[in-house]
């Protein structure tokens, strides 16, 4: 949307913690309405930069801009339209779920309807639950719904889906995809990479404090210095793979040479690499 | 938004029902003064001069148990599981939450207070509070320092599996050597001197010259209060200092 100034808005952003450097220099922004997803191995600074994005941690150098606020100084205004889901976090034990929505509801200028919220995670047959009653990955829905009660524009999910069985783990996406649907912006870290590729528009790897590529998923496979893999087998059966950045010009000379031979050309398939591979070459310490 | 004010009663009744939804801690709360009432009016049953000892001591035991010892394991509790970096990522302001906190340890003391005093007339034959004015000053100086000590304390204790060892190895020794069971009157001095620089005797002699007859008005106890005072400036400077919103591991 021209015109409308993005969610986030991180330039040469630093963090260190006495001689350990967590965050080395990164800039990112994200659009409003967008979600955009932070990915890396553990311990790559994902969770030290939404930190310092919530408020929770003052930056060593560089600037953040959160909805038009600096974090570090922890407006109440930017508080209040803000949602944030911590990796983990407790709660009143013995609050029901309905119970911990009416009383967080109370702390928001104009919060969402709880049974709306209940709904929006999840949760309608464990209402009147109290929390310690609750499993694991419904515990995670009541963090997102109490996230939510205060209808925020922006939205940050630390590890979301950490620990989910693979059915949890769709049901999540799906409520983070109505997100989307509702307009809201969404920072999430992931280590998960059909995570990202599910739900990101854009995705930052990162990695020892750094962003080593930044784009939506399909770009991010096809970026620059990614090639493309032809393979075939050749005549005497075989199989050959070859990496090129023009797979039109490659693909033309191997099918006319074949062709001028009589041969066909067995098993033939072109790929280029997932966000997997790109992931997996960006991240490895070799 | 709503005024802090509207907010600070609505936290502290939330914290008030989910209080009593423990029911076994709420009990045994309210129990343990009782029982020590009990056991000890049974002991020393028909000796005056003990009860005068006693109910008092019970009281002041009441107050460092309801303040000091329970906001140091509650706000550890909430620390490590990381309820406080949850409402700190709230619009709820932060000294509105940790009143509400307080103000509910402060209930718990007062409805203990009431319990003692009531004991002693039904059980003992007290009497009403002689000096009301002593009762109260004392009280509420006493819960604000042992808030203040028990907020501080939660700061020195890295995890809550290590809290109750902690909080013990402080409260124990203080009751026992702060006349809760005894007249401070027969222990040597070195200790009657320890005793009488910690928070705990001082509030005791203050709270004795409110409940029992004939130990003077406010008047007299003006240094106990002032030790008392003492202490609850310490509390501020280490509880404000130390306090940390996140967990201390991981």
């Amino acid at each position: 949307m021209p015109g409308v100034k993005a969610a986030i808005e991180v330039r040469e952003l630093r963090k260190s913690y006495g001689a350990i450097d967590a965050v080395r220099g990164i800039d990112f922004s994200v659009a409003r309405g967008e979600i955009f997803g932070l990915l890396g191995p553990n311990g790559a600074g994902k969770t030290t930069t939404v930190e310092i994005l919530e408020g929770y941690r003052q930056r060593t150098a560089g600037a953040v801009n959160v909805l038009g606020f600096d974090p570090s100084e922890r407006p109440r205004e930017l508080r209040a339209r803000v949602g944030i889901v911590l990796q983990s976090s407790g709660i009143y034990a013995h609050a029901t779920v309905a119970e911990l929505l009416a009383h967080f509801a109370d702390f928001y200028p104009r919060p969402r309807k709880i049974d709306e919220v209940i709904e929006l995670a999840g949760l309608v047959e464990k209402r009147d639950q109290q929390a310690r009653n609750l499993s694991g990955g419904q515990r995670r829905r009541l963090d997102l719904a109490l996230a939510l009660i205060g209808d925020p524009e922006l939205i940050f999910l630390d590890e979301p889906t950490t620990g989910f069985d693979p059915a949890a783990r769709r049901g999540a996406w799906q409520t983070i995809r109505s997100l989307r649907e509702l307009g809201k912006t969404v920072l999430l870290t992931t280590h998960y990479l059909d995570e990202a590729q599910e739900l990101a528009d854009r995705v930052a790897i990162i990695k020892s404090g750094r962003i080593l590529a930044e784009g939506s998923p399909a770009e991010l496979g096809v970026g620059a210095g990614s090639r493309y893999r032809v393979a075939y087998a050749n005549g005497s059966g075989e199989l050959t793979i070859v990496e090129t950045d023009d797979p039109t010009r490659l693909l033309n000379e191997l099918t006319s040479a074949a062709l001028a031979r009589g041969e066909r050309l067995n098993a033939l398939s072109v790929t280029r690499p997932s966000l997997e591979d790109v992931y997996l070459e960006l991240t490895s310490d070799a | 938004m709503r005024s802090a004010g509207a907010l600070l009663w609505r936290e502290y009744r939330f914290e008030r029902r989910m209080f009593w939804r423990n029911r076994s801690a709420a009990f045994f709360n309210f129990l343990l003064p009782l029982i020590f009432l009990a056991l000890f009016g049974a002991i020393v049953a028909g000796h005056r001069n003990e009860l005068d000892v006693i109910v008092p001591g019970i009281a002041g035991m009441s107050v460092m148990s309801t303040t000091f010892t329970a906001l140091a394991y509650n706000l550890t509790f909430l620390r490590e599981q990381g309820v406080l970096k949850r409402i700190r990522g709230t619009p709820l302001p932060s000294g509105v939450y940790l009143c509400g906190l307080a103000l509910n340890a402060v209930t718990n003391a007062a409805i203990q207070i009431g319990i003692v005093v009531v004991a002693g007339r039904v059980f003992f034959g007290l009497g009403w509070p002689p000096q009301p004015l002593t009762l109260v000053v004392f009280a509420v100086v006493g819960v604000g320092a042992f808030a203040l000590l028990g907020a501080a304390l939660s700061h020195a204790i890295p995890s809550f599996e290590s809290a109750p060892a902690i909080v013990n190895s402080v409260f124990v020794p203080v009751i026992l050597v702060s006349g809760v069971f005894f007249d401070v009157k027969h222990v040597p001095g070195f200790l009657r001197d320890i005793a009488q620089a910690l928070p705990l005797e001082p509030l005791i002699n203050g709270l004795t010259g409110g409940l029992v007859q004939g130990r003077g008005a406010l008047g007299s106890h003006l240094t106990a209060l002032a030790v008392i005072g003492l202490w609850a400036v310490v509390g501020i400077v280490l509880a404000v200092r130390g306090f940390s919103w996140e967990a201390r591991r991981g």
